[in-house]
């Protein structure tokens, strides 16, 4: 229909990598027990980074007809 | 379980993004096709990630993780059985004559091939039970988001449902397929942490294994009878599905799932969508790619959660008033227990995305099945298609709040939905041999059809109504005429069901049709297998084609039958 998904996709998941990871860097140590320890705010807010990266690019590469 | 600010936040950016696609489609959609049908220009991934996800609402989230940790792995024949062999059938054999048909929806095929009260029967019925599962998983999300959450019953029911609304009347189906797609993205993403975490924790798949053998032992199973799926299904009473191979098979594998994925209008509108033949037929066949490793983010963690009742700190399921284990909550439980906030908002907003995709997939079939197969073919037809369009529009409204009506019908009378849904279930069960003949048997006709539909259903109810499962007592769940046989689980009584139905509706459909008079082939162009024209090599990438996805998707659910034996 003339709307690259995977434009809002990108966006969408960039979006919430960036909350993430800030929430990540600036939250107290002591809420990631539940976690087994691991900040799984940072290191997933990565992982949905590169996600929502690599829609943006795909998005912008090759526009649709 | 804690809501804060930045678990809201998410949800937030989730929301803006939903309505910002339905703001950007709203001009897009000018056309009757466009709203209903998206124009017919949908990208295969993008129709095949939808088709996925459109069976995928909350409650099939919720309900696999409950029966994963209800019923171990066997759960997965919902997936390896049942839904893969029907998935790569649709693809291969059948969306060339729904899609070269130019139908623009189930029932109208079924006008096409058989006659106007055959479709009449499956669109009446089919809009009629939209309305009523999309109520009933409001109901299910609005007592969840309840309870573990603490918002309130009404609130999120209007809210939701508002959204979706929202959406829906602006982009029609292409909005509703592009927030499946979202939402399968974030069903990976928000689940996928809470599966690594919660195997670290038990200890790898040996852990899980080991944890669940005790549990298995206690029930009275083998050990490995939590984590195997065909191991112990030479007796219904060996295993925790009370099922045994022939009814999984039979029952499940070939009647429920072909009857469910290849007629259900729900879905095999998201590949009426894509925008060739060759993308049409690739939707169901890219779908069973994700479908064939999506037990590992929706039936692992219901296993995980029942391994970890175990431990001492682990996880305990609350009870029902009726004293069993509330398995519905493993999901959130298990949400709950692994993820911090922020990641929290996450997972959370993937059970919001399934529950407004799973009622949005609904009220964009009603909408359609509505106006092209009751309204317009029967109240007014002619009309402008601005007309058209408008009545999808206004056809929308009405669905999310008979959706609205029928979610508190529920919340206040269970019973009458049991009803309801028990009805629907002798009216599905016969459907796909109605197909099956329709499709590959040129000599069937629109009176077979419809006898053989109807004698299907009565079947099935008087099936129903002389069986009962092993505790049960005669009334809704069987055994209302009298008991003649009793099953060992409700399950297996269900698979017995449909088989029957189907059985019924088959033979009923070969010799109606064999005394009344058939189609002339010049009408059946198209329409049935045989005459249909086959494919012109349309230009698809090599890796996509039928030919090579549909033998390798099914190498793959049979090696992972094997490795789970």
């Amino acid at each position: 229909m003339g709307l690259d998904l995977r434009l809002p996709i990108g966006v969408l998941f960039s979006a919430l990598a960036l909350v993430l990871i800030v929430y990540g860097l600036i939250s107290d140590p002591a809420i990631y027990a539940r976690s087994l320890g691991f900040n799984v705010n940072l290191g997933w807010g990565c992982v949905l980074l590169v996600f929502g990266v690599a829609m943006l690019a795909a998005s912008q590469r090759r526009p649709k007809k | 379980m804690k809501f804060t600010v930045v678990d809201g936040l998410i949800i937030g950016l989730y929301l803006l993004v939903v309505i910002a696609i339905g703001v950007a489609l709203r001009r897009r959609t000018k056309t009757s096709e466009d709203f209903f049908l998206s124009g017919r220009t949908i990208p295969a991934w993008v129709a095949g990630l939808a088709f996925m996800s459109a069976n995928m609402g909350a409650q099939e989230v919720i309900g696999m993780a409950a029966s994963g940790a209800k019923y171990g792995l066997a759960t997965s024949h919902f997936y390896w059985v049942g839904a893969i062999p029907a998935m790569v059938f649709l693809g291969l054999f059948m969306m060339p004559l729904y899609y070269g048909s130019r139908a623009r929806s189930v029932p109208e095929y079924l006008k096409l091939r058989f006659d106007e009260k055959t479709r009449v029967l499956n669109a009446a019925t089919f809009a009629f039970m939209t309305i009523i599962s999309s109520g009933i998983s409001m109901y299910a999300m609005g007592l969840l988001l309840n309870l573990v959450l603490g918002w309130q019953f009404d609130l999120s029911i209007w809210l939701w449902a508002g959204v979706v609304l929202l959406y829906v009347f602006m982009g029609g189906l292409t909005s509703g397929i592009y927030n499946e797609v979202l939402q399968f993205f974030l069903i990976v993403f928000g689940f996928a942490p809470v599966v690594i975490l919660g195997l670290v924790d038990i200890g790898g798949w040996p852990g899980l294994v080991a944890n669940l053998a005790e549990i298995s032992q206690q029930r009275g199973f083998a050990a490995d009878a939590l984590t195997t799926v065909w191991r112990h299904t030479g007796s219904a009473a060996a295993n925790p599905l009370g099922v045994g191979w022939f009814g999984i098979v039979m029952g499940l594998g070939f009647v429920l799932s072909f009857g469910y994925w290849c007629t259900d209008f729900l879905l095999v509108q998201r590949a009426m969508a894509a925008h060739s033949l060759s993308a049409a037929r690739q939707t169901p066949l890219i779908a069973a790619i994700p479908k064939l490793l999506f037990p590992v983010l929706v039936i692992l963690p219901g296993m995980i959660a029942m391994g970890l009742t175990h431990r001492a700190g682990g996880i305990a399921f609350p009870l029902k008033p009726d004293g069993s284990l509330n398995y519905d909550l493993a999901m959130p439980l298990m949400l709950a227990r692994y993820l911090p906030t922020g990641l929290l908002g996450l997972g959370i907003t993937a059970l919001m995305a399934s529950f407004m995709s799973g009622m949005a997939g609904n009220v964009t079939a009603f909408n359609t099945v509505w106006t092209y197969d009751l309204y317009q073919a029967h109240i007014r037809p002619n009309a402008a298609d601005k007309h058209y369009l408008h009545v999808g529009r206004l056809a929308t409204v009405a669905g999310v709040l008979l959706s609205i009506a029928a979610a508190y019908l529920a919340a206040r009378f269970n019973n009458i939905m049991d009803l309801l849904q028990l009805v629907f279930a002798f009216v599905n069960a016969p459907l796909f041999a109605t197909f099956l003949l329709g499709m590959f048997w040129n000599r069937t006709t629109g009176h077979g059809a419809f006898v053989g539909l109807l004698s299907g259903t009565i079947g099935a109810a008087l099936h129903h109504g002389m069986t009962i499962s092993g505790h049960g007592v005669p009334g809704i769940k069987g055994g209302w005429i009298f008991v003649a046989h009793t099953y060992p689980s409700e399950m297996a009584q269900n698979f017995a069901t449909a088989i029957v139905a189907w059985t019924v509706c088959f033979v009923v459909t070969v010799a109606v049709s064999l005394v009344t008079a058939p189609r002339p082939a010049e009408h059946l162009q198209g329409l049935v297998y045989s005459l249909t024209v086959r494919e012109r090599k349309e230009p698809t990438a090599w890796y996509l084609s039928p030919a090579l996805l549909a033998p390798l998707v099914l190498a793959a659910a049979l090696c992972l039958n094997l490795i789970f034996w």
